[in-house]
Order: C-alpha cells, then structure tokens, then sequence
C-alpha cells in the first residue's frame, strides 16, 4: 500500500513523517500522475481555502473528488477535514471540498487563534486511548449522516469522525509525534477497504 | 481535561499550518478579499504597505483597530497585524483585537532601541525579522514562534532576502558541522542562549518555520526563496503596488507551491503586467535600510 499526502499547502512534511513512522510507503502528490500512483489520500493540515484553490488551479480537484467517491481511503486533519465534508459552514461563498464524508463542517468553530488549545482527547472504545490533541483554529462537526461514526468529541461537538473508507480529525497529531492516529488510519481504515476492492 | 491556550505547539503549530504558502500585505477590507480569493494563506493588515511606508516617511505605527477589525469580518483566513519593536502595548491591543499573529516589525518604526518584547506574557504568536541565526535564536528565546528573514522591505529587490536566507542557511550548516565543545564558543559568537544553538546543531534547523521576506516581488522571486529553504513567504508592496493586483497574487501562490518545476513559474510569470516599480538597495542611504533595525 501507497499512500499519499496531499503537498500542495500546509505541514504535509509532517504528516509524511507520521506515515514513514506507522512503516508504510510515503508519497507527496501535488499532480494527477502523483495522485493514480497512490492507494490512499492524506490531506493535510493548512489553510482549506489555499488548497482548495491550489487544487482546482492544478486540475487535480476533480480527480481527487472522483477517486474518493469510488472508494479511495483518506484521512484528514484539520483544513483536511473541511475538505473532505460534504458541507461546511462559515466558508468563503464559493468555497467547494472534495466531500464524501457526509458531515457538516464549522470551519474555526474553535474560534481565532488566541482560542487555539491542546488538550487531552478520551476517543471510544477500540480506539488507541488517550491523545494529546492540539486544536489550532480548529472546526469541528455540527452533524453526521448515516453511515458516520464518531470516535471523539470536545465541548460535545464531534473532533473525530470516520466512515468504511474515510477518516477526519479536527486536531493535528502531526505536530505531536504521537502517530497513532496514523497508524489507526493505516490499519483500521486504508487496509481493511483495500482489501475489499481487491 | 484541562484545555490550554497559548503553548508553544499551539503558538508553532500555527505557524506550520502557513508553510507552502503566502502572506500578503492588505490595507482594507476589498484587497484583503482579493488576496483570500488568489489563494494568500494569511493576510497581513497594515495602514501603509512598505514602498508607501518608504515613499511617505514619518513614524509608522500599529493600525487602526477598526481597520483590523473590517478585514477580520471580511475573511475566513488568519489576519496578521503589526506591531512596532519593543511597543509591547501595541501588541496588547493588537491581542485583545484577536488577531491571529502579531509581526514584532523593523517596518515600522522602532519603540525601543534596546529591548524587544517580552512574547511569553503573550498567548497571541509573534513573528520576528532576522538577518542571521543569532537574531533569530534571540527573538526566539524572546518567544518568537516564527521567524521571516527580514530582506529589505518596501524596496522590490530581492538581494537581501536572498542575502539573509543565506546567512540563515549557512549558519545553521555551520553548526551543525562543529564538535559539540565547540557549540559553546559558537553561542558566544552567535550572541545567542547555549539551548538554543545547541539545538540547531543537532536537528539542522531552526525550531521554529521559517519564513522569508522583503523585496519579493515577482513569482520567481517567490521561488527563488523556496529554493533556498524557506517554508513560505511575505509579500508586502510587491502584490498591491504592480499593474495587475489579482493576477500576481495568484500566480505567486502558485509559484511558491510549484517552486521546484520552473515550467509552472513560467506560466505563473506571464502577463502579469506591470511588477512594482521598486528601488535598489544600494540607492537606499544607510539611515533608510528598515533591515538594521532590531538587535
């Protein structure tokens, strides 16, 4: 299994770093070619518009959206979980995200900077335990559809969700060197919808 | 379950979600917007961009909290604000105003000749100027959770950036080639704490992102800079004072993703129209060069 981290804006370097770490092979996709050498798809943490924009600039948007719509693993953090809602909230007007995950998404709910936190993460059970969890001018889930797991929450509003194929948190576990998230995306979500593809 | 704001991942962590990107100076709310809608990962808001600063000379200070506040409310993406070096109540209002950085800047004009603030007391993060590693590492014991190279704002030409980013650079290079019973001399030349230098030896690079800026004014000039090590990049007169305001915005931003290919800064680089004017550094009289102050 491949995976890939999308490079176009942001600390995807870390997230690379996280993977290399969980013992997968690692790959920065910034073009198509990049994008249809890879099993899977991490978006990474930054500024959702930028990569947003980036994305469509490169003709690398609509491919990204297809190919998680036809099964493609991913995991986002953060901007990467604004971009992988089906809706979100408090958005530039012509704001659009991969979607696929069927959520609605408050971007900054956490409020501005000086309102960033870290803090200690309880996840549901079959879950890696405790996480130190840093919220940098986080969004959060407002509402889950069907089929939308949550498997963290924080002043009750929903931090980590996942489906059979995606997962997204509005924390950073890049920035902590703590990569159980990773590894928790690499086993219990990427390999096990791989497998069924296959 | 203690929630805690203002610690240094978080105040770093911000600063890493901007790499591979561009700052953009704004003076209102419509540029601002222009700058958000070109792909700009942050806005900087200031009363005066640098060439005006320049051009119009008298004391440059913090802007008007209502400016600050109209560009808040007109975007989605972190607003940045000046505050002069050393005014540490000028970043106390800047605080209360909720930005999301404050840039302890050379472009305005200095409040304090020997002191720059104190950035622990703060839960805002501070961005500081460097032209060298020991500049650096002091803003950072200071508390700076980001670092730019400072070039020469206001100016369009791009040398001393490109000269401070290899000061930067080599320094770090340097320290990291010397035996360990040599760091402690290195932090006396370097004028900066034991920790700190010790630090760079080991891990090769600054511990926090490091940014670049000050005369960029062109999409290669975006590239150039990453080419030379910087996660990201200021860009203050360079984008509101050319011909084509929107179009060079976007295309830096694509410059500065696409670095490495310059195919993608050839397409980035056409038509633009216009670039600023600009002035040669070397024209500039020494009494003028907003990069010497600071210490």
């Amino acid at each position: 299994m491949k995976v890939g981290v999308l490079g176009l804006q942001g600390d995807f370097r870390e997230h690379i770093n996280s993977l290399i770490a969980c013992g997968v092979d690692v790959a920065p996709v910034r073009r198509i070619e990049e994008l249809n050498d890879v099993d899977a798809l991490v978006i990474p943490g930054g500024e959702s518009t930028t990569i947003a924009h980036l994305a469509q600039t490169f003709e690398i948007f609509d491919e990204i959206k297809t190919r998680i719509a036809s099964g493609m693993p991913a995991y986002g953090s953060c901007a990467g979980m604004i971009l992988l809602a089906d809706q979100i909230l408090d958005a530039p007007k012509d704001q659009k995200t991969f979607g696929g995950l069927d959520i609605v998404v408050r971007r900054n709910a956490f409020g501005r900077q000086v309102d960033s936190f870290e803090s200690d993460l309880e996840f549901k059970d079959g879950f890696p335990g405790l996480l130190k969890a840093v919220f940098i001018r986080a969004p959060w889930v407002e509402k889950t559809g069907a089929g939308v797991e949550v498997l963290a929450s924080m002043q009750s509003h929903p931090v980590a969700v996942r489906s059979k194929t995606l997962l997204a948190t509005s924390f950073h576990p890049e920035l902590t060197g703590d990569h159980r998230i990773h590894q928790y995306f690499v086993d219990q979500v990427a390999r096990p919808a791989l497998k069924k593809v296959q | 379950m203690a929630e805690v704001t203002g610690t240094g991942r978080v105040k770093r962590g911000m600063a890493e979600m901007l790499k591979g990107g561009v700052i953009m100076d704004v003076v209102n709310a419509e540029q601002a917007k222009i700058a958000e809608d070109a792909g700009a990962v942050a806005v900087m808001a200031l009363e005066r961009v640098p060439a005006d600063i320049r051009a119009q000379g008298g004391v440059a200070r913090m802007s008007d909290p209502d400016m600050i506040e109209k560009i808040q409310a007109s975007v989605s993406i972190p607003v940045m604000a000046k505050a002069r070096i050393g005014h540490f109540v000028e970043a106390q209002v800047l605080q209360s105003l909720n930005v999301d950085y404050i840039d302890e800047s050379e472009v305005l004009t200095p409040s304090d000749y020997e002191n720059h603030i104190d950035k622990w007391n703060f839960t805002v993060p501070f961005v500081c100027g460097a032209t060298n590693l020991g500049e650096a590492l002091r803003r950072i014991n200071e508390g700076a959770a980001m670092i730019r190279s400072k070039g020469e704002a206001g100016t369009g030409d791009v040398s001393n950036a490109m000269m401070h980013m290899r000061k930067i650079g080599g320094e770090i290079r340097r320290l990291s080639s010397l035996r360990e019973d040599e760091l402690y001399v290195a932090a006396k030349e370097l004028q900066a704490p034991y920790a700190l230098v010790k630090e760079v030896a080991e891990t090769g690079k600054l511990p926090v992102v490091l940014f670049t800026a000050g005369g960029i004014a062109t999409p290669a000039d975006a590239a150039l800079m990453m080419a030379m090590g910087a996660d990201g990049v200021f860009i203050g007169s360079g984008i509101f004072k050319s011909g084509n305001p929107a179009q060079r915005a976007a295309a830096c931003v694509r410059a500065t993703t696409f670095w490495d290919d310059p195919k993608v800064v050839a397409d980035a680089s056409r038509g633009l129209g216009e670039a600023m004017v600009g002035i040669n550094v070397a024209d500039l009289p020494a009494p003028h060069r907003l990069s010497e102050r600071g210490w």
